[in-house]
């Protein structure tokens, strides 16, 4: 876990004052709104379609339980009692009101956390693998290369308003879990042929209106190189980034309208005027935040009753199956605490499942936590011998729901429930299908299946990469629903295809239900998920499943 | 109208008392004018030898001239560099930290944001991130 | 010919709040949507939203919303999003809809 230096702490704090002086000055008419916005959004501060929110940085998704006690605090005495985890690993707060915000940051900032560019069109809170440290396919740990990235971008001077926001994702292991082919800049943790370690760059990634899979723009780049490279990607989407259209100002836009070579090219050559110039990082400083990402000191601890209790009790099995990842040291084991109550609103945590959360992790879990961009959270080191007693603590608090990457694992953005920008509603369709699905007892027979849903094309719940994605639209004044099946956000990326017309919100559901029956009908075993049975079959029998009637009358 | 802001501090004169020209005038040891979407590997044979540059901000949302000026910088420009246009008290630090030696502003934004907002900002420019992992400085125990 | 009535409201979010507010024939903002002054034409539209959009120092982002006449000739959303605005989320029972109860 990085810890803040004497230098983070006085740069988080000058930030808060100089925030503080912001809200003053635009209450006093010194800043008229349109200059305040730009000021409040880079500071993670939101107008959204109820209040003001606030989304904080969780940087690579990376928790202790101070921290996460002091969210809770947070939750409890300037919102409403809980907090919204986000597929960028942040978390929001719905409900703060302008004058408390600067007292936020002052909070946050005492336990070594901020809001500073979780939004705006700036260099985004960098996202890592969330089981960084802890993965048995790890080739390094991605999270000293995500501080580093954080640093660099905090207040660069250069690129604090871009054409657009800028999003970038480090994976240290061949199993991307960080989805690195759907951000801006994608960096994939590779070998070259001599085994030094570098990266595969990935460049123009992104879901939103037009979803494109990033290219890759260097094969290789050794890590030394790092920073200025990205600094040349930067400075060249900064100066012919479009920004007539807000929807054509990602740099994936760039990409597509200019072509690879040429931004290449000039990447390649600004990065050549740049690299000379550019002091990399002294070795001090990176061996200085690197001691902070050491393992920790995981001592033998043998399995206990572990065994015992899966082969005693079902519902704890259950839970192994679906909750409990392979550690990289056998006597442990990676527990996902799922965010995602059946009916429950995905990615909510109230302040006392917050404390509950941090308490396990301090006792059991070597104090750490980690926000996946699924929306849950993760132990990444707990004794086999001490998860029964994790998992009963969980349950007590409403938090050993055992359906981790299965159909009510869903991920949902905020949509017409809070977000200003939304065209329909995205929370109470979750709601309704893990509701419906667990009814008919059908969650585990089905097996892992992703569903993500998305309130507006801008697409943060990521339906484009859904095996079932689901998007909201405004048909006419009615809340509308469009389904892409197909879509694969892991190593294998692929987008989903748009199945045919939307549905309703109350034919959505069984429609939904004649799509899984389809699955379950074709698919050759158990053991051939939801994604190789499309895969295999292709659109056709689920397209109509999903639409009966024009099926027939196509026949007829 | 303008006023100039040097050092955190308004200037009742133009220290510079030059008279810019825009590139298209062709005058390559006059003081220039550049339009933010210039693109400065093109304009640096133009612009190498003027003993300033004016960079324009059309708007405080459009940071393309900080990466002009970095850019100019890099090319080793050593002449004046000017932000002009709509550049706010709290972007004061972002520029200089750019490269700009200084900013001017519309009298209407400089009554709004006065001569204070820009001296607190000019307070600001120290402590960056980029600049220590640059400087390689270790960190104290 | 008789047009269809184009009823319009002036909608904003409360500058310290942060919620929905209305734009009221006094030139004052209600949290109640009751209470809006309503345009029935494009330039009473418009003349409302330049009164309104002189509220920087109140409000954030004044913009016109289509708008219903109740039974009590009082101004009601047209369109679901503006209704979630009188109401608050779906999810739980926070906002306008539990600063009633
Ligand atoms: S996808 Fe649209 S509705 Fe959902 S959070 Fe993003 S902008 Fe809002």
């Amino acid at each position: 876990m990085y810890l803040y230096s004497q230098f983070d702490e006085d740069f988080v704090r000058n930030r808060v004052a100089q925030f503080r002086g912001q809200v003053a000055k635009r209450l006093d008419g010194s800043l008229i709104e349109d200059e305040f916005k730009p000021l409040r959004l880079m500071n993670g501060l939101y107008l959204q379609l109820h209040a003001y929110m606030l989304r904080v940085a969780i940087p690579y998704g990376s928790l202790d339980s101070a921290k996460m006690r002091q969210l809770a605090m947070i939750a409890d005495r300037w919102d409403k009692g809980y907090g919204h985890f986000t597929t960028r690993q942040n978390i929001q707060f719905n409900w703060p009101k302008l004058n408390d915000v600067p007292d936020i940051l002052d909070a946050l900032a005492d336990v070594g956390m901020h809001a500073i560019q979780t939004s705006g069109n700036t260099i985004r809170n960098v996202t890592a693998d969330h089981f960084a440290g802890a993965a048995d396919d790890e080739i390094e740990d991605p999270r000293l290369v995500a501080e580093l990235l954080r640093q660099w971008s905090t207040d660069h001077p250069e690129f604090q308003s871009l054409p657009r926001k800028f999003k970038i994702a480090v994976t240290g292991s061949p199993n991307d879990r960080a989805v690195v082919k759907a951000h801006d800049i994608g960096l994939r943790m590779i070998r070259n042929e001599s085994g030094e370690p570098g990266f595969e760059v990935i460049v123009g990634g992104g879901l939103g209106r037009s979803p494109f899979i990033g290219k890759t723009m260097r094969e290789f780049l050794p890590k030394a190189d790092l920073l200025p490279y990205l600094e040349a990607i930067l400075h060249i989407y900064n100066l012919h980034g479009r920004r007539d259209n807000k929807y054509k100002a990602r740099i994936k836009i760039l990409l597509h309208e200019e072509g690879l070579a040429i931004i290449r090219e000039q990447v390649e050559a600004a990065f050549a005027r740049i690299r000379p110039q550019f002091q990399t990082p002294s070795d001090e400083l990176v061996a200085d935040i690197a001691r902070y990402f050491r393992k920790p000191d995981l001592p033998p601890r043998g399995t206990g009753s572990f065994e015992g209790l899966i082969a005693a009790n079902p519902a704890f099995r259950s839970f192994t199956e679906t909750n409990v990842a392979n550690h990289t040291n056998p006597d442990y084991g990676i527990v996902t605490i799922s965010l995602k109550p059946i009916g429950g609103t995905p990615g909510d945590a109230t302040s006392d499942q917050m404390r509950v959360v941090a308490d396990v992790a301090q006792r059991y879990g070597h104090d750490e936590i980690r926000v996946s961009h699924e929306q849950n959270l993760i132990l990444p080191h707990v004794a086999k011998a001490d998860i029964p007693a994790v998992y009963a603590a969980l349950r007590e608090a409403g938090l050993a729901t055992a359906n981790v990457g299965l159909i009510s694992d869903i991920i949902a953005c905020p949509g017409m429930d809070y977000c200003a920008l939304a065209t329909a509603r995205s929370i109470p369709i979750a709601q309704e299908i893990s509701t419906r699905f667990d009814e008919l007892k059908l969650e585990n027979d089905i097996g892992p299946l992703k569903i993500k849903i998305s309130g507006c094309i801008n697409a943060c719940g990521h339906h484009h990469v859904g095996h079932i994605g689901i998007l909201g639209l405004d048909r006419a004044g009615v809340e509308n629903y469009q389904i892409t099946l197909g879509g694969d956000g892991t190593e294998t990326m692929s987008l989903g295809e748009r199945a045919g017309p939307g549905f309703s919100a109350e034919d959505l559901i069984p429609a939904l239900e004649r799509l899984i029956n389809t699955y379950l009908d074709l698919r050759q075993s158990r053991d051939e998920t939801f994604l190789q049975t499309y895969r295999r079959l292709g659109t056709g029998p689920f397209k109509a499943a999903l639409y009966p009637q024009t099926t027939e009358q196509e026949a007829a | 109208m303008t006023t100039i802001v040097k050092n955190g501090r308004f200037l009742d004169h133009d220290p510079l008392a030059l008279s810019f020209k825009t590139l298209e005038d062709g005058k390559t040891d006059a003081a220039l004018d550049l339009s933010s979407d210039v693109d400065p590997v093109e304009i640096w044979h133009r612009v190498r030898w003027a003993p300033a540059l004016r960079i324009h901000f059309p708007s405080s949302a459009d940071g393309r001239g900080f990466s002009i000026a970095q850019a100019l910088r890099k090319a080793g420009y050593r002449g004046h560099l000017r932000a002009f246009g709509h550049v706010l008290a709290d972007q004061y630090p972002l520029a200089l930290r750019s490269g700009f030696d200084d900013v001017e502003i519309s009298d209407e934004l400089a009554a709004r944001q006065p001569e204070h907002q820009w001296s607190d900002a000019y307070g600001r420019i120290q402590g960056g991130y980029l600049e220590r992992l640059q400087a390689g400085v270790k960190r104290a125990a | 010919m008789t047009r269809k009535a184009n009823h319009q409201v002036v909608t904003a979010n409360h500058l310290l709040e942060g919620d929905a507010v209305w734009f009221t024939a006094r030139q004052d903002w209600s949290r109640d949507i009751a209470d809006a002054a309503v345009a029935s034409h494009e330039e009473a539209a418009q003349a409302l939203l330049n009164a309104a959009s002189k509220q920087q120092d109140k409000v954030v982002g004044p913009y016109l919303a289509a708008a219903a006449i109740d039974a009590n000739g009082n101004a009601a959303p047209a369109h679901f999003r503006e209704a979630f605005r009188t109401r608050g989320p779906s999810n739980y029972f926070h906002g306008k809809q539990a600063a009633g109860a």
